[in-house]
């Protein structure tokens, strides 16, 4: 077992062939099916010759939209493994009854428990997020890229390096134990000894990097690249929305990164800053953490109040009700988002002053939060309502997300959260708003910009079996947890004395099967768009009737987005430039001048992965030539100088000629 | 283009007016105030020159925050107008989390210093 003190050696550290969890035949069946499939899809690529492809068109692109792909599909890899993590749990818990131990041992059950959560946030929802802004905001703001492309394809690459990090913890060593924000003292050295808090530390750390940089990095691009007219008052929601996100990330990231690192001087050298004893305080890493952790679920949530409010227009024909409240609601949940962390620990013992401020604030925060939806339903409201699957998802979320803020609110009486505080009346709560508002914004958002992104719808019917398996499933999977939190069950249990409790844990899992169809359904649905893309196709780059900016370029979009930077008038640019007949121009263009791919960001990043594998298993020749490995490369990337090249003139006429046949073509159609 | 070039024209006449480097005369008296102000707290130490400690880490503080504003106004070139008011925008937001999280975070953890410590006056418990 790996919580033992274990043996030092220079070269290897603590890693040794014990560190191979041979012992566990779950895990080792998933080691040889992850073998098996790596070489099935290393021996493809090599045999259609596509390494070249994948690292010249994408591994090393700067291109926003290539790197946002990039991200989704990342959130989407880790999505399976996170989800893999939660059915094993509703098949454990519902197993564990009348003295049956269930099929995972405590060590194995508190390693999924803790890989879901840190997955799901860190390496699904995060990546889901980052990618959407990098593809939507530069287009919607008239852009040709981000402010600073390398950056943005290095932060891809963090982000990807963390992700690998905790995959590569399932086959070599373990993942921590602790549940998925390492509270000490358990995440301690006293009470966790192995390496598992160091892979979540380190994983964390260098994905931390990822998606701090991308928060500048986008933050800069709205305030310094949008279209000349775009006002921030004329600024399309999901772009504000971006734009509060990404303050959020760069100003409360960082809070993460010191909390991280005190474990890790507490858990490396020694220091005693969260220990029990030597004046530590525990207390304070929980105090901490959720000033980091509060605002992430506002990074997490806001990106998609800004999708749900473009497809709400798009899809009911009416410009958004109450923009300008819009804006001020989202302002208003960043601030007060830095007022609330408390609500995480009122059991903590702060007293009554303290719990009953932060309890109030927390309600204040979800007065915004219902302004929103008062919005959308408004928007609705004599709107000429189209139920396509984005439209489907948004309403869905609507009546989830209402019941998850409900539960919410009651979550934020101090009394009532010292009777749930804990149990799974909070899980029910949080995947409520998770799953129904980021989950299914998410969703929306796919099945709205697919045909932006690659020129042709998704299927209609495997995305409406996918949504109704989903909707279904997450009512059938989480109620019961509601209900059980009353009861008394707390989280992170991994066998129960209670009988009678069996039967809604056995509707939980159910749920989570009819999930696990939904799931199925969507990549099913993905598969039959790609191979009937010919039927699907949409010449017109602007499919559902849209109304902001990135509608008004072809789909996919030309690398340099638009020819000509649009110039903006009003709300709704693109909406605008339709009803006025502004003309397409043809004519008249220049050659274009756009960043060059680097192998920079890749190269760095991998490193970093090593160095964060030699720190985790104290191989400390290796974490030290690898970080100066880091800092070496990146001083040579400084010293490279073919930064930029110019797409010439007659490329950018062929291809906008090809444009302009392109809706002709779709014009004649119609 | 015309209407495109002189807005970059402009941008840039306002990037060195306001927020590009600053003149040599902006950055001795920086210079210079900053080591007046580094200078009086190591005197008020080395010198013993206030009897009473917490009095001097007070006013030793006290140096410091003018000393940040120094920094910020002649090294960072901060004042209201540059890049439109953003940096100032980004300042004020920063302040404002900064102060959120340390006066909470002081707060927060006193009072469970008092509620919660082990070794305490049971008096202090307060059952009201």
């Amino acid at each position: 077992m790996t919580s033992e003190p274990q043996a030092w050696s220079p070269i290897f550290g603590r890693l040794s062939l014990e560190s191979l969890p041979l012992h566990e035949p779950i895990v080792v069946a998933t080691f040889c099916a992850v073998v098996l499939g790596g070489i099935g899809l290393v021996g493809a690529l090599t045999y259609f010759r596509l390494w070249g492809y994948l690292w010249k068109e994408w591994f090393t692109t700067v291109d926003h939209k290539k790197i946002g792909i990039m991200y989704m599909i990342l959130g989407l890899i880790m999505f399976v493994r996170g989800f893999a993590d939660a059915i094993m749990m509703r098949l454990q818990q519902v197993m564990a009854f009348n003295g049956s131990e269930g099929y995972l041992n405590a060590h194995h059950y508190d390693q999924v428990f803790t890989a879901h959560g840190v997955i799901m946030i860190f390496f699904v929802a995060m990546p889901f997020v980052t990618g959407l802004m990098n593809y939507i905001v530069p287009l919607q703001i008239g852009a040709r890229d981000v402010s600073f492309p390398f950056l943005n394809n290095f932060s891809f690459w963090m982000t990807t390096s963390g992700a690998v990090l905790v995959m590569v913890s399932l086959f070599i060593g373990e993942f921590a134990q602790t549940g998925w924000l390492a509270y000490p003292p358990l995440s301690g050295l006293t009470h966790s000894p192995g390496v598992g808090v160091d892979y979540y530390i380190w994983a964390l750390q260098i994905a931390g990097v990822g998606t701090t940089l991308s928060g500048i990095n986008l933050i800069v691009t709205i305030v310094k690249m949008r279209a000349p007219g775009m006002t921030m008052m004329k600024m399309p929601v999901f772009t504000w929305t971006s734009l509060c996100t990404n303050v959020l990330i760069v100003a409360s990231f960082p809070v993460l990164t010191a909390v991280l690192a005190l474990l890790s001087l507490d858990r490396y050298v020694g220091t005693n800053f969260f220990t029990n004893d030597f004046g530590g305080s525990p207390m304070m890493y929980v105090n901490l953490i959720w000033i980091w952790g509060h605002p992430e679920v506002y990074i997490l949530i806001l990106p998609l109040f800004g999708v749900f409010s473009e497809i709400t227009s798009t899809f009911s024909g009416k410009r958004l009700f109450g923009y300008t409240s819009m804006v001020y609601a989202t302002v208003c949940i960043t601030v007060l988002s830095y007022l609330v962390w408390l609500h995480h620990f009122f059991t903590m013992g702060s007293g009554a002053s303290v719990n009953s401020f932060f309890g109030i604030t927390t309600m204040i925060i979800s007065i915004p939060t219902g302004a929103k939806l008062f919005n959308w339903l408004f928007t609705m409201y004599r709107g000429r309502i189209r139920y396509e699957l984005p439209m489907m998802w948004t309403v869905a979320f609507m009546l989830t997300f209402v019941v998850g803020g409900m539960t919410g609110v009651m979550l934020a009486v101090p009394p009532a959260d010292f009777v749930l505080h804990n149990s799974l009346f909070l899980i029910a709560h949080f995947h409520n708003v998770i799953i129904g508002g980021v989950v299914f914004g998410v969703f929306a958002a796919i099945n709205y910009w697919w045909p932006k992104a690659f020129g042709y719808k998704l299927n209609v019917f495997w995305g409406k079996v996918s949504f109704w398996f989903w909707v279904v499933g997450f009512w059938f999977a989480f109620m019961p947890l509601y209900v059980l939190g009353f009861m008394g069950v707390t989280r992170r249990m991994r066998v129960f004395d209670d009988p009678s409790l069996q039967i809604l844990f056995g509707i939980a899992a159910f749920g989570a099967v009819l999930i696990a169809c939904g799931i199925a359904a969507m990549f099913v649905q993905f598969g039959v768009s790609i191979m009937n893309r010919d039927k699907l196709r949409d010449e017109t780059g602007d499919p559902w009737n849209g109304r902001t900016l990135e509608w008004a370029t072809s789909s996919p979009p030309p690398d340099y987005n638009f020819a000509f930077t649009p110039v903006v008038h009003g709300l709704d640019a693109w909406e605008e430039m339709k009803r006025r007949d502004v003309p397409r121009p043809t004519s008249g263009f220049r050659a274009i001048h756009m960043p060059s791919s680097t192998w920079a960001g890749i190269v760095i990043a991998g490193i970093a992965t090593v160095c964060g594998f030699a720190l985790i298993w104290h191989i400390w020749w290796l974490a030290a030539l690898s970080f100066l490995g880091v800092i070496g490369t990146s001083i040579v990337h400084t010293f490279n100088y073919k930064r930029d090249f110019h797409i010439p003139v007659e490329e950018v006429v062929a291809t906008e000629a090809e444009r302009t046949r392109q809706l002709e073509a779709a014009g004649g159609a119609a | 283009m015309s209407a495109a070039h002189d807005e970059t024209a402009h941008h840039g006449h306002d990037d060195h007016g306001a927020a590009g480097h600053g003149s040599m005369r902006d950055y001795v008296i920086g210079f210079v105030l900053s080591v007046i102000l580094t200078a009086i707290p190591f005197w008020l130490v080395m010198g013993d020159v206030i009897a009473d400690k917490s009095l001097a880490a007070i006013i030793i503080v006290a140096f410091a925050a003018v000393q940040v504003v120094v920094h910020m106004v002649y090294f960072l070139h901060m004042n209201s107008k540059s890049e439109g008011g953003w940096t100032m925008m980004a300042l004020l937001f920063t302040i404002m989390v900064v102060v959120i999280c340390l006066a909470g975070v002081l707060w927060v953890m006193f009072h469970l210093a008092t509620n919660m410590m082990p070794i305490h006056d049971m008096s202090n418990m307060g059952m009201g």
